[in-house]
Parts: C-alpha cells; structure tokens; sequence
C-alpha cells in the first residue's frame, strides 16, 4: 500500500510554509532566496493550500490507485509505478499538453508555464518524509499509509 | 491463430493492450498497423514539425513496448478484410490471422472535402507522424515560406503553431464564423484570434478553399489558394485540418452495425459477438448529451480501448462516458474546455461568465438542473480538474455556484462530505 499525506484540516493554520519548503525541495539551489528570488525556471510549489476562511488544508498528488491522469497522458510522461503506487511524471516525456490538469479531480497538477511542462508532487523521493510533511509547524500534514 | 487480434496501434489499440495484459497475462496478441512508427503520440506530432519533439520523445511508451506486453505486432501493413464467420482478418498480402476475440481500432482518417487542385504537389493532410514528416521535409527542401491551413479547430491551429514557429507566413482558412468554435464561443474565440493574430497568423473566417492554385509556370506545385470570396492568397503549402471521419473501410460492408462511426454497448462491443470497437472509429457514450457519438479524442480512445481490453480477457467493465473534452496549449495560452461550450439558448441551461480581457481570462460555465454541463476556461486552468470532477459526478452545486469562478476557488470551497470522501482530509 502507498503512503499518502493526509491533511487535517482542524489543525491548519493556512500558514503556507509546506507550499514554502516544496518550492525550496524542488530548487536546483536548495536555497530558499535563490528559489524565490532567481532561480530559472521557477521552481514550483507541488503542494497548494486551499483556503476559504476559516477553512485551509494542503493538497497535493494523492498518487491514484486508477489514475486518470495515467491514462489521459497524450504523451506517457505520466506513469503508475506497479512497484511503489506512485503516479511519477518524467518532465522530459512531457509536451505540456494540460490534459492532465484538465482532469485531475483534485486540482493537484500545477502548470511550470516557463518550463512548458506539468508539475507535482513527487512525495519527496530519497528522504524519509515530504518536505511539506516534515515542516509543517502544526503537524497538520500526515505521511501514512491509507486504503486507496 | 491469435487470442486478441487489434486493428490499429494508436490508443485505443496501446489501451486495450495494456489492459488486456494486466487480465491475462498469456493469451496471444496481434496488433495490426499500416503505419510503421510504433506507439507514437498523435497529438505531438505538430511538435514533431516545430522541431521540439523528437522521434525518440514523440514514443508515448516505452521502447520495447510490444515486447514487454508480448505482443506480435504486424506493422506496415494494413487489414484490408475481415471475415466475421471464419473469424479472420485478411491482410493486403492476402494473408489471414483468426481471432477468438476482435478490436477494430483503426482510428480516423482526414476529412477532405473535394477541391479543384487538391492533387497539387505541396497539399497535405495532418493526422499521422508520416504526414507530419512529409511537411516537415518539405519545409526544408522547398524553403516553404507560406502556408495555407484549411480548418481553425484543434488540429488547424496546432500545426499553424508549428509553422509558426518555423518560420512561415500561416493564413488559417475556417468556414464558421469563429476559430474553434466547437470549443469556445465567440467571446473566447476572439481572444484566441488576437493572440493567434499577434504571432503573425492571418486568421480568414466564414470562408473556405475553393480551388488550389498551382505555381505560375508549373501548375503541378501548389502555389497559393483561392477562396470562396474570390481572393487569392500566395503559399507554397496546403495542410488540409479539418478533421477526422471514422475510419470505417474495413467493416464497410460487413455485417458489423455502423452508423456514423462503429456502434458500441457501454462493454465496447458491436453487434457481433466477440468483436468489440474502441477509440476515433467508435461511437461511444456522450454522459452530457446522453446518446452515443463520436468523439475523436486521445484519452477518451484509451479509456475506451482499456474498456473492450478488460472484457476481451474477461473482466466485465463498462464505459462510464465521456464527452468533447479538449485542453489546448498553444500560442502561449491554455485553454480548457469540457461538455456544452457554446449552447443555443435553452431554458434550461444556466450560464455563469467571468472575464478579464486584459490578462486574456475568459471563464465559462454552462448547469443544468445546478450540475455543471459545460466548463470554458481561457488562460486559467489550473483548477479545471475540480470543475470537472463535479461535472462527472453530477454533483448539485447550488450552495457554492458562486464561488466556482472565483479567482481563489479550490477545494476548500466544497462540503467537508465530498473532501472526506476523496479522503483530502480526515
């Protein structure tokens, strides 16, 4: 079973800290002035809070069992890993078509316009836990396992 | 003497293979292609000719997909018979392959419509990588300067971005009123023309090609087009993208129900037992319009493929629909569309706009009975999956209708009952 990032949302406080140490994870600098301030192409966010006042929670890939995007993917970049349960997108593969933000019911496909490319969450691959997890002040980002 | 025999190597055919295996790991499969690239993109091929993919880049699978899948793939050579008693498919070298159970997936052809001058040296028709590298080719060897693209749809503009970006002149010829007009209405339609005019494109519309002019001197080569207005407009290439009919030729005349495309159940299957029909040749099921139709899109045709694959090994699995569903990505400007863009005034249709012509943003959403029918989203896409998963859903948005076309709409604007149930939060 994959491990998925839960949010709860009782707990958020919306700060947007996890959406802050995605951006920065996902830098070629790992730095977070260069991330923010130079680096080309902007390295993005995987991971979106969605607010509506006094609502936020976290939302990022929740790496589908059937994964629509899988199978929308005009160009093959996006794949089920049969091995690990991740949905896992080759950036080279990818014609930046949007199709699969077109179709993914959670929103959670992010556009890198200046890359010509989509983007998402990639649970942080060789660390023990996703950045946004392991940051988020309140704990209120939960890596665990749960039935698809 | 093969188990699934598959008619057609593009996605209905790559989905049906896929799924097959992942039932039955064993059973013999042949697929049949008259082309010879295998498992390539079909919509990347205008990419192909603005030089940003490859050939290597434009295979959506991987390299040794048919070995991988254990599939005996007969490439280059096209079913030209099918025998429905025998249970054969007949190829052109007259040989014959039996199946125990059939895909037609042999995609669409171009639409051409009959024009004076179409034989010319330098008209093109754009639906396959051959095409695509024939273009490309061309482009070089003739220096082509100028383009006519026949049709503003999806296809029309997507090579026109293609030669843009290789440097030719592109007049777009579209009979309707509107560029993309099965996508957008006019609203929307007009700010893609200002952008699609502002690269340099000369868009004609309300008019098409009545007669393909040759060169002065060698009529044989395309040299320019006259319209139905009685202007001429100088070019070295025609590319005709209209679009795409059924490509029906194989069961034309057989016992196998065609209306405008193959008639389909929601298994995939035809009338005759054992032989099912995926993707651009099939009419499948509209869940907006709720009848069958055709619907020539990518994702549709390997969902539709995965659908006949399942049950052909077995596994009982139905359509749940699909329905005119496109994002676009060219000229800079994303565009999402899904369902009804552009209806007549209907009673019972309720329409929702926002705009803001100054950023290009044009935001559409067309209920019915406070479920969301059709989505238009222009320059601002990023949350289209949620609209659309409401969509399917069928979710009644009458509490929060408001909120969909917000700037800041997202998850959050939803009851805690469908967040629970997509397990978003505890």
């Amino acid at each position: 079973m994959v491990k998925r990032i839960i949010a709860k949302q009782e707990v958020c406080i919306g700060c947007g800290l996890c959406e802050v140490y995605c951006t920065v994870q996902h830098s070629k600098s790992k730095d977070i002035v260069k991330a923010y301030n130079s680096e080309r192409p902007k390295p993005i966010s995987r991971v979106t809070v969605e607010r509506n006042k006094p609502v936020s929670f976290a939302i990022q890939c929740r790496h589908c069992e059937d994964a629509p995007c899988v199978t929308a993917c005009l160009s093959g970049a996006m794949q089920k890993d049969e091995k690990t349960g991740q949905v896992t997108h080759n950036k080279e593969k990818c014609m930046g078509c949007w199709t699969c933000i077109m179709i993914c019911p959670y929103g959670a496909i992010k556009m890198d316009i200046e890359g010509h490319v989509v983007t998402k969450c990639d649970l942080c691959q060789g660390f023990d836990e996703p950045a946004c997890v392991a940051n988020c002040p309140n704990q209120a980002l939960v890596f665990k396992e749960v039935k698809p | 003497m093969s188990k699934y025999v598959i008619v057609g190597a593009s996605a209905a055919g790559l989905g049906a293979v896929e799924a097959i295996r992942k039932v039955d790991p064993t059973g013999t499969i042949t697929v049949i292609t008259d082309e010879t690239c295998a498992h390539y993109s079909r919509p990347m091929i205008s990419d192909f000719i603005s030089g940003k993919a490859d050939m290597k880049k434009i295979n959506c699978r991987t390299e040794e997909f048919w070995k991988e899948n254990n599939v005996e793939a007969v490439m280059g050579k096209k079913a030209t018979a099918l025998n429905l008693t025998e249970k054969t498919v007949q190829l052109e070298s007259g040989e014959k392959i039996s199946y125990e159970k059939l895909l037609l997936a042999t995609g669409g052809k171009p639409f051409v419509p009959k024009t004076e001058g179409s034989e010319k040296d330098g008209v093109f028709t754009f639906t396959t990588i051959g095409d695509a590298q024939r273009i490309a080719a061309k482009i070089d060897t003739i220096n082509a300067k100028a383009a006519v693209v026949i049709g503003g749809g999806l296809i029309g503009i997507s090579v026109t971005e293609a030669l843009v970006k290789r440097g030719l002149k592109v007049t777009i010829v579209e009979l309707q009123d509107k560029i993309l007009s099965l996508l957008l209405d006019a609203k929307g339609s007009d700010i893609v023309e200002t952008v699609v005019k502002k690269a340099g494109v000369n868009v004609v519309t309300g008019q098409s090609v009545q007669k393909i002019l040759g060169k002065p001197g060698n009529d044989g080569v395309v040299g320019g087009v006259l319209l139905t207005k009685g202007s001429q407009v100088a070019c070295d290439l025609v590319i005709m993208a209209i679009g795409v009919i059924p490509r029906t030729d194989l069961v034309v005349g057989s016992a196998v129900k065609i209306n405008r495309g193959i008639v389909v159940d929601n298994l995939m299957q035809t009338n005759i037992p054992d032989v099912y029909a995926s993707g651009d040749v099939a009419e499948a099921y509209d869940f907006i319009i709720n009848q069958n139709r055709t619907l020539p899109l990518w994702p549709l045709a390997i969902l539709e493929g995965q659908v006949a694959g399942y049950n052909m090994a077995g596994k009982t699995t139905t359509y749940g629909g699909g329905t005119n569903m496109s994002s676009l990505k060219y000229f800079g400007i994303p565009i999402v569309s899904i369902g009804l863009a552009n209806p007549k005034e209907d009673p019972m249709l309720e329409v929702l706009v926002k705009q803001d012509f100054e950023h290009n943003i044009y935001k559409k959403l067309v209920f019915r009975n406070n479920v969301i029918v059709g989505i238009t989203l222009v320059n601002s896409i990023e949350r289209a999956g949620i609209l659309f998963y409401l969509m399917k859903n069928a979710i009644n948005v009458k509490k929060f209708k408001q909120e969909l076309l917000s700037d800041d709409f997202s998850w959050a604007n939803l009851p805690v009952g469908l967040q629970k149930k997509m397990s978003l939060v505890q």
